[in-house]
């Protein structure tokens, strides 16, 4: 072995790896014919890679888990953004109708689902700071909007953390907050396209939901909170 | 000023482009988290971000993309363990425990020796290992696992070169 092998045996390694360019790779050729340690390195790194690549497990992703995978839905564009607002709507709004019938319908138990699958252990937080100034940059770059983080903690809503949500094809931001020993969820989705009314309340399997619109993004919050403190809590996030 | 989405995501084309990846990614998040079900949590996560930033992706191979993604929430998800793991001083279970896959009755030596690499390769630091998985496994290139991974080729290399001393050491030192 002589000085060049410490430099060449990353370019033996290389050329098994299928990196070399054929100039290189005729010169460690050359190198290996005069250098017989060289040689069984690149016998020993040969073995090796077969060997790995035919012993060693792969995962391939599990049929149930693919099925389970959230999908992406073609979802019509957002109508306010065009100069051609009214046809657009027209066609958008029967195209909807058509494509997705009582779609709207289904969203508030795909939010109380969605709620009630959070509070499962460990899924409930991504990122868990009772700070604002925490939250708000962990969503940066991880959703294509801003999501609106505002702490309550003054009037007994305390921020306790965020986290990425996807319901019914679309991205949402989860912040959640604490009212005792209740967990509320609020849900915030850019555009005011989902399906359904814009604005409303109602109950699932004992968790109650207000649904409303505001800055152009839909927001729903939901939580076994009684239905008079949630809306105090809505109530005092909308006017902070 | 109105929220909106930068673009409207096709999803036709990420069907397309980037799910058949998935095999890939759920092999990647397995490896690098050394656990079953806390690898599909990382490849939801991944698959619900790719979906996010897909309006950004600019074309070509998706699949170094999607590795990243999947790459970064593992690691995430692996940081975010750890802290919970100091506080109550839980080690890290994966790392020693025996792979819950495992038949007892392997201890039959041709599969033992058949599970040997595999033990050795899910021993390896995690800055070693994914070169590993990214190369021998998932047959990225240099330039690829250096995208993936945010280092340069020549950091890829040598990182390379000493995951696979460690593999030959702990292979031989059982056939002996």
């Amino acid at each position: 072995m002589n000085e060049d092998c410490d430099e060449i045996r990353l370019l033996i390694q290389a050329d098994l790896d299928g990196e070399l360019r054929p100039a290189e790779a005729a010169r460690i050729a050359a190198h290996l014919e005069h250098c017989p340690r060289c040689a069984e390195t690149q016998d020993q790194l040969a073995i090796l890679s077969e060997r790995v690549r035919r012993e060693t497990s792969s995962y391939p992703i599990s049929e149930d888990f693919r099925a389970a995978l959230p999908k992406p839905v073609a979802r019509r564009r957002p109508v306010w953004l065009g100069a051609s607002f009214g046809a657009g709507f027209a066609v958008a709004a029967s195209l909807a109708l058509l494509l997705v019938p009582q779609r709207g319908a289904q969203w508030p138990d795909e939010i109380v689902a969605s709620h009630i699958r959070a509070l499962q252990p460990g899924h409930l937080m991504d990122v868990i700071s009772t700070d604002q100034h925490t939250v708000k940059p962990w969503f940066d770059g991880r959703l294509p909007f801003a999501p609106p983080v505002k702490d309550l903690v003054a009037i007994g809503f305390p921020l306790v953390g965020g986290r990425l949500d996807y319901l019914e094809g679309r991205p949402a931001a989860a912040l959640v907050y604490r009212r005792g020993q209740h967990v509320i969820d609020l849900y915030a989705f850019a555009g005011t396209d989902t399906p359904g009314p814009l604005s409303g309340s109602g109950s699932r399997d004992g968790y109650n939901f207000i649904r409303w619109e505001q800055d152009g993004m839909s927001l729903w919050a939901v939580s076994d909170l009684n239905a008079e403190e949630m809306a105090d809590f809505v109530r005092e996030w909308r006017r902070a | 000023m109105r929220w909106r989405f930068r673009a409207d995501p096709d999803a036709a084309s990420f069907e397309r482009v980037v799910l058949p990846h998935l095999d890939s990614a759920h092999n990647v998040a397995r490896w690098l988290v050394r656990d079953a079900s806390l690898a599909e949590d990382v490849v939801q996560d991944a698959m619900l971000r790719a979906l996010s930033y897909y309006a950004g992706f600019r074309g070509g191979d998706a699949r170094p993309w999607l590795l990243q993604i999947v790459r970064n929430v593992a690691y995430n998800v692996l940081a975010k363990r750890a802290q919970r793991a100091e506080t109550s001083l839980d080690d890290d279970p994966s790392a020693d425990a025996p792979d819950p896959a495992d038949d007892p009755e392997a201890a039959l030596g041709k599969l033992q020796d058949l599970r040997q690499l595999d033990r050795a390769l899910a021993a390896l630091p995690a800055e070693l290992r994914e070169c590993i998985v990214l190369k021998e496994l998932e047959e990225l290139s240099y330039k690829e696992i250096a995208q993936v991974t945010g280092v340069p080729i020549g950091t890829v290399m040598s990182r390379l070169w000493r995951a696979r001393q460690v593999l030959m050491r702990q292979s031989q030192g059982c056939e002996a």
